[in-house]
């Protein structure tokens, strides 16, 4: 498709939070995604699951713009993420409008990243702080509004070493949520988490579904998590999606014969 | 003559050079680190004059000799209009020197910070001069403490060089001393000493404090 054929804003009346159009990336002859093309609406908990390899972090880190794209388009909220409008057609973004166009998505990773020179409460601050530039009292007061929400605030002066890893995944939450995203991602955020603690970070999430119209993107392996809280499921196989629905159909009765070998798969490893 | 009849005699003048020599060490430290961090920052950027800038740099003073470049610096630059102190071309050009090393320090450290936290503080939207005054470089400090202290143990042995543009530091006295008295063991034996406990006694023990004072708030595991 030519870059002249994307609109340079989404109609009101189909306005997505977030929507994938034809995007792909590939790693030089690789390509991961091929013309993806995935809507999600305001609120929605999305989860991808997928076999290893199906490109469900790539699709995470290009809607974050870590990843460069290599076609199509990414539009957050109607306006475009990865493109800036310029004399009438879609261009790749600068590193100014990107900064200001993903600021409305915030991002958790399997291994936390939480800044270790920093305490748990810094950590939340940071980015009020640094990038929104809230007065110190204020970044302070939100941020341990949200460490109290994920029930950290008794270590809000721990620095992330002292921690466990349930403990530094609920801290990067808060701080993710302290920006006041409208969309989070979650890149496998118990993979690297022990069995006896993966409950206390999945229970933050279950709250964020529960208390916030936040826009939700998760991969996860834990398919039981999925089927309790996702509004759809999309399963990846090689760089595309094989099947999606809403979460109950979609585990009680899959339809394409991929998606029942993965999903037996894992039923039959656990 | 006994060590201590020496040392009555000559002992002011050794004081004297070692102070020379310190504020030759301090002076060099302060341009070394400075050159280290804009040019290993350099390299690392992604404008290209400021790229070959900084290669440049690291090439000439990392690929030659210290004293070529102290000789350089104190009789070439006048004869191109630029004529420098001797006690400014000493520890410019020990810093010059260094600090050449120590870029390779730096953007090795740089390097070596997890990629995922360049990701996390990219995914706050903070801007890349953010990115690394607030998260990387912190991180890259407690990585480069240790070499540092060798690079920093290195400058001290070079600014001894200083002495060949006539500074009057520690070797320039212990030389003058010695050529006046021909009791070289006494001069050269106390030179010996002081640098050894400058940088054993002094420079180790800082940079081991420094060491800790970062890792009590940094143990990464
Ligand atoms: N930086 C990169 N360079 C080259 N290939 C890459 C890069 N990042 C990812 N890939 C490839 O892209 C494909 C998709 O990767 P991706 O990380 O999205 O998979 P995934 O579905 O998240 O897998 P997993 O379940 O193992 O996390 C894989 O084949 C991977 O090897
Ligand atoms: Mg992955």
């Amino acid at each position: 498709m030519e870059m002249s054929a994307y609109p340079l804003e989404l109609p009101e009346d189909d306005r997505p939070m977030v929507r994938f159009m034809n995007v792909t990336k590939s790693y030089g002859a690789l390509t991961v995604l091929d013309q993806l093309n995935l809507d999600i609406t305001r609120g929605e908990m999305v989860t991808v699951i997928g076999p290893s390899g199906s490109g469900k972090t790539t699709v995470l880190r290009m809607l974050m713009t870590l990843e460069t794209i290599n076609g199509g388009v990414i539009y957050v909220d109607g306006k475009p993420l990865t493109h800036m409008p310029k004399n009438g057609v879609l261009v790749p973004a600068n590193e100014r409008y990107l900064r200001k166009a993903r600021s409305m998505i915030g991002m958790c990773f399997q291994h936390f990243n939480l800044f270790p020179h920093m305490t748990a409460l810094q950590n939340c601050m940071e980015g009020p702080v640094q990038v929104l530039g809230l007065p110190k009292a204020e970044a302070r007061a939100r941020s341990e509004e949200l460490l109290e929400m994920v029930g950290m605030i008794d270590k809000k002066d721990q620095y992330p070493s002292r921690l466990s890893g349930g403990q530094q995944q609920r801290v990067a939450i808060a701080r993710a949520l302290a920006m006041r995203p409208k969309i989070m991602l979650f890149d496998e955020v118990t993979s690297a988490l022990d069995p006896e603690v993966i409950g206390e970070v999945t229970n933050v999430i279950r709250k964020l579904v529960n208390e916030h119209d936040l826009t939700m993107l998760m991969v996860t392996h834990q398919m039981g998590f999925a089927r309790d809280i996702s509004d759809r499921v999309c399963f990846f196989y090689q760089g595309r999606i094989e099947e999606q629905g809403e979460a109950e159909a979609f585990f009680t009765n899959p339809q394409r014969e991929r998606t029942k070998q993965f999903l037996s798969a894992v039923k039959a490893a656990d | 003559m006994s060590i201590w009849d020496f040392l009555l005699q000559f002992g002011g003048r050794l004081t004297s050079g070692t102070l020379y020599t310190v504020a030759q060490f301090l002076l060099a430290s302060v341009v070394a680190i400075v050159f280290a961090l804009l040019s290993g920052l350099g390299k690392l950027s992604r404008n290209r004059a400021i790229r070959w800038a900084s290669i440049i740099y690291i090439e000439i003073f990392r690929g030659t000799s210290l004293l070529v470049q102290l000789y350089w610096i104190y009789f070439v630059l006048p004869l191109f209009g630029l004529t420098l102190p001797k006690f400014v071309a000493g520890f410019l050009s020990v810093g010059l020197n260094i600090g050449s090393y120590g870029a390779e320090l730096v953007r090795g450290a740089i390097q070596s910070v997890p990629r995922g936290q360049w990701e996390a503080a990219y995914a706050l939207s903070m801007s890349p001069a953010k990115r690394m005054i607030r998260v990387i470089l912190p991180q890259a400090f407690v990585i480069m403490l240790p070499p540092w202290g060798n690079l920093l143990i290195e400058l001290l042995k070079g600014t001894a060089l200083v002495a060949l543009i006539s500074v009057t530091d520690l070797m320039f006295e212990a030389k003058q001393i010695n050529g006046s008295t021909f009791l070289s063991v006494q001069a050269f034996g106390s030179a010996l000493v002081i640098y050894y406990i400058l940088a054993r006694f002094l420079i180790t023990p800082f940079m081991r404090w420094c060491e800790r004072a970062m890792a009590r708030k940094l143990s990464r595991t």
